[in-house]
């Protein structure tokens, strides 16, 4: 068993809370709206994530899920994993629903024919549904300016559902079954796509970036996206111990890593202010995250200088953003 | 009753839209259905109609927007032709069996390629398996009062499935023609609010779209199915009491001039008024044919078609489009296949006309008479005629 | 509560195919997938929390106690909950039947 628990010293996060420096159920929703019996991998990631934006979403919600790992493994007729009510139309368009939803759900409290009560609509999507496929319901949504909507993107970094396929959304360098590693190949050849910069570009009150191994981050955003009216988007990233070819007890520690190295950092775009909670300057090493993952097992060190490179440079990026 | 008006039919629908007071609408543009959604959006800007308008980024949206308004109770409508029919496709197939009563108007196109803008029956017939109930109008007052009368089928709790009305597109959709509309407080005592079985709202969470495996599929198919075919009865229960109210009773296949004939043609859509017309004139010559004109054809009435056509001799199918690798267009193929049970076997022939839009006149109608009277004498004919068509 | 899958007839289902059930996924024990279950050793416990919190198949309870335990009939055994103890407190052991 792997011993590394940094639970207690992660210093990217400066809440209290992700530090568990305090108990921490008595600082959340004890409400489980996500109920066990759901059907996904042995340490799931996506799944800890959905638990989680759930207990900041609360009850008053209404859910567009998109075809994928989360649809297959909570909804299997005649079961339901969902304790709050939830759709599933297609692939493409968890968006586009959502926002049939909030539209639906508007006009009704108008006109009193529901109770006189906020509810928020949710579209749901991996990275395939969101940054690919779902790309233009997507765009969509977000340019109506929807209120009471947000969408979230659980980003597990390729099709899982369908058996590993390459997204958009994944790294550079990982590889797929349809982006594998060979002779001529590294993998992945192309940059991950910036999605939440995507979603930002549509000027929407709120853009966040989050992950399942930071909980409290990740609903302390999730409630910030409730509070900025809509419409708001985050993107979580959401290990996935299947795909990237890690034991399921690692989930939490790649994904703490992908924060730490700076492959994925966490920031928030509110009102199109960029900010950052932790500015990160003493950056672990890339390799740090590629270590152990087997996805990234055929990289060589210049191909992981290359990526630390790239990393860096994104990074200050993001900083010069944040200082705007 | 109300005077005749004069109007273009698109907005004829629009009209129907609103005095059935739907919640939301969520459209995308395309000829030749644009005139109904931008009439509605005006509608809604004026206040006229309190609803809330969704202009989506594509008729795939449109749709799926279509299921989420549906799903949480809002009475829900949208248009669309062609290519657009062909995006929503895979959303079609999905808000059928999960029984969500949207109304749609098809104002029927072709579909490309070539691009063409023009009329057609390409559009709906490619997506004639999708589960939804499927009418086709004639003319404008007819298409008034079928869109009215579609909310009323689709959100009866008999039945909850979606509708498409079909109107051809330019033939019917951009032409003025008069119509007699109905009284507000009429539509309002035929047409309750939408009063659904299931929503979304988390004051009763349900999980709406879930997926079945291959233990359960089946079971879901035969549920849609029944309940797509035991909607017919609502559906002529549903128009005997339209037209008590307005005069105008429609059925799922209707006859004109049949009584002496031996031979009838059989339409689909606006092609009855160029027949009607024909065989009037034929008639005025000597030669005594019909019409019968097929109004349902999802769930196709299947009892009624082969009561009536076990009648005559011959039976002219005139289709507006072509299955391309069968034997003809999909309603003589329909038909054909029905009337291979019927205990009286008419000649079935097949007429392929008016493919995007080409004008077929009078002259032409009484042509697929005599080429089919040509054939039989010759004791052979082709699967299909193409009607018009340059060799 | 919801019959195996196998056993519904097609006039059984719901119209729309509407689960109305919320949560009924519960019926579903996820506990027989694993080959490993998490023993807690509570003189080291110091209830922080953090096994319940990562925990992906809300299988990890508090007892009236105050200490945490895995409900065995949905812990798949994924070893987050010791991997992420901070008192390592949690260690994963061959199930016992």
């Amino acid at each position: 068993m792997d011993t590394y628990t940094d639970t207690r010293v992660d210093t990217h996060t400066d809440t209290r809370t992700d530090t568990y420096s305090v108990f921490a159920p008595n600082l959340m929703n004890q409400v489980e709206n996500f109920a066990q019996g759901h059907r996904a991998c042995q340490g799931c990631a996506e799944a800890l994530a959905v638990r989680h934006v759930l207990k900041a979403l609360g009850d008053d919600i209404v859910i567009g899920n998109a075809t994928g790992c989360m649809e297959i493994v909570s909804s299997p007729l005649p079961l339901t994993a969902w304790r709050v009510p939830w759709i599933h139309v297609a692939f493409e368009n968890a968006a586009a629903v959502a926002s049939g939803m909030a539209a639906g759900l508007k006009v009704l409290r108008r006109k009193g024919r529901i109770p006189d009560k906020r509810v928020i609509s949710i579209g749901m999507a991996g990275d395939g549904g969101t940054s690919d496929i779902g790309l233009q319901a997507l765009s969509g949504a977000l340019e109506r300016q929807h209120e009471d909507f947000i969408y979230v993107c659980f980003d597990n970094e390729a099709y899982m559902n369908t058996g590993i396929q390459r997204s958009s959304s994944t790294p550079f360098g990982a590889t797929t079954t349809t982006s594998p590693s060979g002779k001529k190949s590294q993998g992945q050849s192309t940059w991950k796509k910036d999605m939440p910069k995507i979603a930002a570009a549509h000027n929407i009150p709120y853009v966040a970036t989050a992950c399942s191994s930071y909980p409290f981050d990740l609903q302390e955003k999730i409630r910030k996206a409730v509070d900025s009216g809509g419409p708001a988007y985050i993107h979580c990233l959401s290990v996935c111990p299947t795909g990237w070819r890690i034991p399921s007890h690692l989930s939490i520690k790649y994904g703490k890593l992908a924060v730490q190295t700076g492959i994925f950092p966490l920031y928030e775009v509110e009102d199109g202010v960029y900010r950052m909670k932790k500015k990160n300057a003493k950056r672990r090493p890339v390799t740090e995250y590629f270590k152990g993952q087997g996805r990234f097992r055929h990289l060589t060190e210049d191909d992981i200088q290359s990526i630390q490179e790239r990393v860096d440079a994104e990074y200050e990026k993001l900083l010069k953003l944040t200082e705007m | 009753m109300s005077n005749r008006i004069g109007m273009e039919v698109s907005l004829m629908v629009s009209e129907a839209v609103k005095q059935a007071k739907v919640d939301v609408i969520a459209a995308y543009p395309i000829t030749p259905q644009t005139h109904i959604v931008e009439h509605l959006s005006e509608l809604v800007a004026d206040g006229e109609l309190d609803a809330e308008y969704i202009c989506v980024e594509s008729e795939h949206s449109a749709m799926s927007a279509c299921c989420g308004s549906s799903a949480v109770g809002a009475r829900t409508y949208t248009a669309t032709a062609s290519q657009g029919l062909q995006l929503m496709s895979e959303v079609l197939y999905a808000a059928a069996p999960m029984r969500l009563p949207i109304v749609l108007t098809v104002a029927n196109r072709t579909l490309s390629a070539p691009l063409t803008i023009w009329n057609d029956h390409s559009d709906i017939m490619a997506n004639r398996d999708c589960g939804w109930i499927m009418v086709f109008v004639e003319d404008g007052q007819e298409d008034y009062d079928q869109t009215i009368c579609a909310f009323r089928i689709a959100e009866d709790r008999r039945v909850l499935l979606p509708v498409i009305v079909n109107m051809d597109g330019f033939i019917l959709s951009h032409v003025i023609e008069p119509y007699v509309p109905v009284g507000q407080e009429e539509v309002d005592g035929f047409l309750p609010p939408y009063d659904p079985l299931y929503t979304m709202h988390p004051d009763n969470p349900v999980t709406m779209g879930a997926f079945a495996m291959p233990e359960l599929f089946t079971e879901t198919k035969k549920a849609h199915e029944v309940a797509l075919h035991e909607s017919y009865n609502v559906i002529c229960e549903i128009w005997e009491e339209w037209g008590k109210l307005t005069g105008r009773t429609y059925t799922p296949v209707e006859e004109y001039r049949t009584d002496d004939a031996d031979t009838v043609f059989v339409t689909m859509g606006s092609f009855s008024g160029v027949v009607m017309e024909t065989v009037d004139e034929m008639r005025e010559n000597g030669i005594n044919v019909g019409l019968v004109k097929i109004r349902l054809f999802r769930p196709f009435p299947v009892d009624d078609v082969i009561s009536t056509l076990r009648k005559f001799k011959n039976v002219l199918v005139i289709d507006r489009t072509l299955s391309l690798g069968s034997i003809g267009g999909p309603l003589a193929v329909e038909i054909k296949s029905v009337m291979y049970n019927a205990d009286a076997k008419p000649n079935i022939f097949d007429f392929i006309a008016g493919l995007s839009g080409r004008d077929v006149p009078p002259d032409q109608i009484a042509g697929i008479y005599h080429t089919a009277m040509d054939a039989l004498k010759m004791g052979r004919w082709e699967n299909y005629y193409m009607v018009g068509l340059r060799e | 509560m919801a019959k195996p899958m196998e056993e519904y007839t097609w006039r059984d289902l719901t119209v729309g195919n509407v689960v109305d059930e919320p949560g009924n996924s519960i019926s579903y024990k996820t506990g027989d997938w694993k080959s490993q279950q998490p023993v807690f050793d509570e003189s080291k416990c110091i209830r922080c929390a953090v096994c319940w919190n990562f925990c992906p198949d809300m299988a990890i309870y508090q007892k009236k106690d105050g200490y945490f335990s895995a409900d065995l009939e949905y812990c798949k055994g994924c070893g987050i909950c010791a991997q992420q103890c901070p008192s390592g407190c949690i260690s994963m052991q061959e199930e016992v039947s």
